[in-house]
This record gives structure tokens, sequence and C-alpha cells, in this order.
């Protein structure tokens, strides 16, 4: 039991991108504020940035940055954070701040023909 | 050569083309349309380069940057996705010829940016369909979504509202499918799709690769519009602008379930090594309920575009049974049926446009006397109705054939049965199209529109690309013999019964 | 319309921050090629300062500075410079996105790759502030005179 509760423990990172991945989706789904679905949907998304990120640190890793020097000597990949989803969550940031401008974009489209924002008042005046 | 280039060539084509098209809609509006007709046009003729290509040299490899996979990312034309690229990129430039005259008034003054967006989308699906790395069809898959949910809240009325919903139900799937990409890359350390293949056999009992595929399968089940995930999908079809349906419907969720086989076939061999789950006698069993629950729900509804929008899931349902299956023949059908269906839901959506805009309504009832008034359209619909149906010989018919041979061959009896169930369904809803587009007559006491005297078909540049259409459904039917023999059978992965 | 913040200390604040602000977005823009930074983050930056702008010192003075059509310009502009540079690679016989084409005087193989890249965050970074500027333009503008909602 013990040894699950530490194995539990030591995988922290993914109990908490999972956490905020749920409160993410409650958001979504629980609040009638179409406002609020979109913060939800943001929390969702960073929720998964943070767990692709999460995986590339290494206990006593550092930047991943290597000169002239350092390649003549050879690469200790061990001690080296991996670089690659950093440069993965970039795109998927962009990927991310395009969609919230067109969610954006769409509500204020929304609030232009229903003055609201919340599902119920929207639901009676269509 | 310039034909060296061809698999980047395919993305980039409508991508330039959409970013010439505002400093072009600056000088002359008129010039917006042929030009993003013109850059669809190309893209299919490229595409059709690439498969007569890729039928005579065997599958193509690009390496983009000329890094080497499995570091850079690898461009794949093989005979899937030549073949779907000619698919998605024929139907999109008709559907790119069509909404010239069918963009309404909510597109007037900004046909730039909507020519723009919808360039951008057909390239965007066609990166999808050439890339071999994991990621990078993630972030086509967004932008293709990103456009399409820009394209949908386009629209008036209740088009902002449906839009919504599908971009929260559509970032919902791309993060799940991003998801099971970084499971899969924390366990192997690679995003190649031909490297991941060689790395996972090692790893299918892992419960890790059962959780990615999962995310993955329910990722992309989001965006291709698999009953249940569907939410979005009715509302988006039904209320976006009729131009935007007719481009949407056709392609884009194909281009998800290409993805979906891609994945399941060339990067995890599901048909080598199943992993713990039966997840492909789930897939055939979820494409089943949805072939069912889309038509019952088609058969209830009164509007043409959502009608058919329902008709859309019922259909989807057939290519997921297909690749559940999993065996020659039900792979050859789902195949075919992409093409078939993108063909019949262009026509279908096509004359639906035209009808909303010379009948006045996209109710069932305002059909009335449409075969007196449009008769080469309404010749369009039936034969798309006989190839949603699935008579012969209309390209509907043979992927259903092969759907059916392959059920019968995989044992699978039931499944069998509810492929034929299916066209029942579609022959039951799109009777009811029918009535009321060619039989529905004056009645006693009945104050409908009188007979009317003259045609009033739609104008030359929406009736071409619809004709096309309904011609393409009877040469596939009548050629798919080549089609199957020449293409689709490398198309499905070596090994396979 | 967003007006002039009230307190006096945070317009000088922010006319005093905009310099260096843009400053560290050039900086962090002509790292990107051989450190952490580059064209997207950049070009966050930058928009950002532009975004301060209107947010401390109102709309009417980002309208002053910068006009949204050369935004536009700009932000297409950004994205044309990484085609043209991606596409040198095909037009010389290379693939496409291969910078090594670029090899000038003094210039070959890696280190050719790196003033390709170099070029493309320039753009990248031009594209991206030029649209988020954009986006947070007209959102502002879209929701004038609606009241909150």
């Amino acid at each position: 039991m013990t040894e699950l509760l530490a194995y539990a423990a030591a995988r922290y990172n993914y109990w908490v991108y999972i956490l905020l991945m749920l409160i993410g989706f409650y958001a979504m789904v629980a609040h009638g504020n179409l406002l609020k679905k979109v913060i939800g949907m943001n929390i969702f998304q960073t929720a998964i940035i943070l767990f692709f990120l999460s995986t590339s640190a290494k206990r006593g890793g550092t930047l991943p940055i290597v000169g002239p020097e350092a390649l003549a000597g050879g690469v200790a990949p061990a001690q080296l954070m991996n670089p690659l989803p950093h440069a993965l969550m970039l795109t998927a940031i962009v990927v991310m701040v395009a969609t919230l401008g067109v969610a954006l974009a769409v509500l204020v489209k929304i609030y232009r023909r229903y003055r609201s924002f919340e599902e119920d008042v929207i639901l009676d005046r269509l | 050569m310039l034909l060296d280039h061809l698999p980047p060539l395919l993305p980039v084509v409508p991508l330039l083309a959409a970013l010439l098209l505002p400093p072009v809609g600056a000088v002359r509006r008129g010039l917006v349309h042929p030009l993003a007709a013109g850059a669809g046009a190309a893209t299919a003729i490229l595409a059709l380069l690439a498969l007569r290509r890729v039928l005579a040299e065997g599958v193509i490899h690009y390496h983009v940057g000329g890094w080497e996979p499995p570091w850079g990312i690898e461009l794949v034309l093989d005979y899937l996705s030549a073949f779907t690229a000619v698919a998605v990129s024929g139907v999109g430039a008709l559907a790119l010829l069509y909404a010239g005259p069918a963009a309404g008034a909510e597109v007037r003054g900004r046909e730039a940016s909507f020519f723009g967006l919808a360039l951008l989308l057909l390239a965007s699906l066609l990166g999808m369909i050439v890339t071999g790395d994991l990621f990078n069809l993630f972030v086509f898959l967004e932008v293709a979504s990103i456009s399409s949910y820009a394209l949908v809240a386009t629209g008036d009325g209740r088009a902002p509202l449906a839009a919504f919903r599908y971009i929260v139900l559509g970032t919902v799937g791309a993060s799940l499918y991003l998801l099971g990409v970084g499971h899969l890359y924390l366990m192997t350390g690679t995003l190649n799709m031909a490297d991941l293949a060689d790395r996972l056999p090692a790893l299918a009992s892992s419960r890790v690769l059962a959780v990615a595929v999962g995310f993955l399968v329910i990722g992309l089940g989001i965006k291709m519009g698999l009953f249940p995930l569907h939410g979005w999908l009715p509302d988006a079809y039904t209320y976006a602008p009729p131009a935007v349906t007719a481009l949407i419907a056709p392609i884009a969720t194909k281009a998800a379930a290409y993805a979906l086989a891609r994945i399941l076939f060339s990067v995890l061999g599901v048909h080598r090594a199943l992993t713990e789950v039966p997840l492909m006698t789930l897939l055939a069993w979820a494409g089943a309920v949805a072939i069912v629950a889309g038509g019952v729900l088609a058969i209830r509804q009164n509007d043409l575009r959502r009608l058919l929008a329902y008709s859309s899931v019922s259909q989807m349902g057939y290519i997921v049974l297909g690749i559940g299956l999993a065996n020659r023949p039900a792979l050859i059908g789902a195949y075919l049926h992409i093409l078939n269906h993108a063909m019949m839901k262009g026509c279908l959506f096509f004359a639906a446009g035209a009808a909303a805009a010379r009948l006045g309504g996209p109710a069932l009832a305002d059909l009335r006397w449409m075969h007196r008034r449009m008769p080469l359209t309404t010749a369009c619909v039936i034969v798309a109705a006989l190839s949603m149906i699935g008579v012969p010989p209309t390209g509907g018919f043979f992927s259903k054939w092969y759907l059916l041979v392959g059920a019968v061959e995989g044992g699978q009896p039931v499944l069998a049965g509810v492929i034929l169930v299916g066209g029942l369904l579609a022959a039951v809803y799109m009777f009811r199209v029918l009535e009321h587009a060619c039989l529905v007559r004056r009645e006693e006491g009945d104050h409908g529109p009188a007979p009317p005297s003259g045609r009033s078909e739609a104008s030359p540049g929406m009736l071409v690309p619809l004709l096309a259409l309904g011609l393409g459904i009877l040469a596939v039917g009548i050629w798919n013999a080549p089609i199957v023999s020449g293409v689709l059978r490398f198309a499905a992965p070596a090994g396979l019964r | 319309m967003i007006r002039e913040h009230d307190s006096v200390i945070v317009r000088t604040v922010v006319r005093a921050l905009v310099p260096f602000i843009q400053l560290f977005a050039l900086y962090v823009v002509f790292h990107g090629h051989g450190s952490p930074g580059g064209g997207f983050q950049g070009g966050v930056i930058l928009a950002a300062s532009y975004i301060l702008i209107a947010l401390a010192l109102g709309r009417a003075e980002l309208d002053r500075l910068v006009q949204e059509g050369a935004v536009l310009v700009l932000g297409a502009l950004g994205v044309l410079i990484f085609a043209l540079t991606g596409a040198l690679g095909p037009v010389l016989g290379a693939p496409l996105l291969d910078y090594e084409v670029l090899s000038l005087p003094g210039v070959h193989g890696p280190e050719a790759r790196a003033l390709g890249i170099l070029i493309i965050e320039i753009g990248v970074a031009i594209g991206v502030a030029g649209a988020l500027t954009l986006i947070f333009c007209r959102l502002a503008k879209a929701g004038e005179g609606e009241g909150a909602p």
C-alpha cells in the first residue's frame, strides 16, 4: 500500500495535469456562461501543455543549449532537459491562441445578437 | 524539377493562394473567386499527378528541410494518401467553384477573407493527408478546424452559436488527440509514423498504449462526427451558409477518418498485434450504432440540410465500420466510401444550396415542384440518393458491397445486417426528400404554390459542379473495378486477410 | 473605446517601460536560433507592448502610433518572408525549407541554416506581432458601445 502511495506521489505531475484537465472540463460542462466555457477550454488545453512540459524535465538537468565546445567533447543527454516537448508545446500554444481568438470573435457575434453570454437567456431569445 | 516536390506542393499551393487573396481582393474584388477556384483546380490536378506518380513509381517520401526522419518531418504519399488527396482536393475544388455564386449576403464585401479561409481549410486537410508525423498531423488538424469554425461563424442567425459549440467540442477532440500523441511520444521518444510503427510492437501489451489509443480514437471520433460524439455536426451543417456547408461537409470529416485509418493501421499496426482492449470490435460496433442512429434521426428531420447532416453521421458510420472490421474487403469498402460519401454529400449539399436559392427555403416542404423547376438538379439529387441507398450502378453500391463482403468474411452476420438496414434507412430518408421534390401534388383546398410554368435552374456556376459530381458518382460506380484493383487493393496494409 | 488610464503613475511607468519591452522583444527574436527565444515569443512581446499602450494610454494613442491597415500589411509581410525563404529550397533544387541553399561567401553548412532560421524568425516575429495586435484591435473595437456583458 505504501509502495503504491509512493509510486503515485512520485508522479505528482500527472495528478496536477489530470486535476487541471478535469477543472477545465467541469467549467466547460457545468457553466451556463459561454465566456466561462471558453476559460474552461483554455484550462483544459493548458493542462495538456503542462503535461508535455513536465515530461521534459530531468533531475539535475540543465538547459539544452550546446555550443561548439560541448559538441567537440560530446553531449551528455542525461544532463540536458529534453527540448522537443518545449518546441512542440510552443506550436500547441500558437494553436491555442488562434482558437481563443476565433472563440472570442464568435462570442462577440453572439453577444451582438442575443445581448447575453448566459446559455439559458440565449435559448429564451432564439 | 518542380514535380519532385509534389508532396509539399499539395498543401502549399492552396496556402500560397490563400495568402495572395487579400492583396488581390484589395485591387479587384472580382478576381478573388476565379483565383480561389483556379487554385482549387490546380491542387486537384497536382493530386492526380501525385496519384499517377505513386502508381508508376511507388511510395514517395519527402524530407522537409533535408532533415532525415525520424528527426525531421517526413511527408509520405502512398496509395492511401494519394487516393484520399484526390478525393478531398477534387470535391474541394468543385466546392470552391460552387461557392462563388452560392456565397450569399453574409459574405459580400468579405470575399477575400472567405475564400482565404476556404483555401486554408483545403490546404490543411491536404497537409493532414500527406504528413508522416503525428504532431504535424495535429497542427494541420487544428488549422483545418480553426478555419472551419471561422467559416461556420460567417453565417447569420444561429450560425455563431453552432460555431461556438463546434469550437468547444472540436478543441476537446484536438486536445485528447494531442494527449494520445504525448503518451505515444513518452513511450517511444519519436513522433514519426514509420518509426513509431517499428517501435510499438515491442510495447503491444503496455497499458499506456491502450490509454493512448483511447485518447487518439476519441479525439478523432469527435473531429469526424462519430455517433455519439457528433454533437457539433447537425447544427454546424444546418446553420452555416450554404456555400460553407457544401465545402466542409463533404471533405472535412473525411480527412479525420483518413487520419484514424492511417494511425490505426500504419502506426499502431492493430491488424498485427491487437492491444488488450478489443479496440477494433468496439470501433466496428460504434460504426454500426452510428449507421442506425444517424439514419433514424435523419428520418425525423423536416429541414433538408439537417436531414443531410444526420445522414452524414450515418454514412461516417459505414467508414468506421469498415475500419473496425479490419479485413481487406472491408477496408477497400471504407476507403471507397470516403470518395463516394465526399461526392454524394457534396452533390446533395450543392443541390440543397441551389434549391434554397431558387425555391426559397431549406425545409422539405419548400422543395415542391422541384422536378419541374430544376430538372437537372433533381436528376443529380436522384443519382446521389440512389448512391446513398446503395443501388447499382452508382458508386455507393460498390463501397457497401465491399463492406458487406468484409462483414461476411469477418464472420459478423449482425454487422452485415446493419449494413443492409442502413441502406433501408437511407432509402426512407432519401425517398422523403424525393417525395417532396417530385411527387407532392396540389390537393383539394391546398393553397400551396401552383405548378410553375418555367424552369429556374441554378446559375451555371452552381450547376456545373453539381452535374460534375452527379456524373462522378456514376463514373465511380461504372469504373469501380479499376479503382479497386489499381489503387485501393494496395492501400490496405500488407499482411491483411 | 478604451480610455486613458486615470492614474498618472500607470501612464508614466508604461511610457517609460514600452521602449525597453520592445528592445527586449528584439533581443528575444535575434537570439532565437542559438538560444531560448525566437520569432513567436519575440513577436508576442512586441504585440504586448502595443496592447499595453492601448490599455494604459488609451486606444487613441495606439491609433496615433500605428494604423490598423499597416498592421494588417505587416502581418501578411511576415508570412510572406517565411514563405519566400522556405520556397528558396525548391527553387534552388533542394527540399522545401532547406536553408543550406543560403550559402553566401563565408557562410556555409550549419551557419547557412542558422542564417535561414534567423530570417524565418524575423518573418514569424513580424507576422505574430501584426496578427496579435490586429486581433486585439478588432476585438476591442467590436465591443465598443455595447456596455459590459
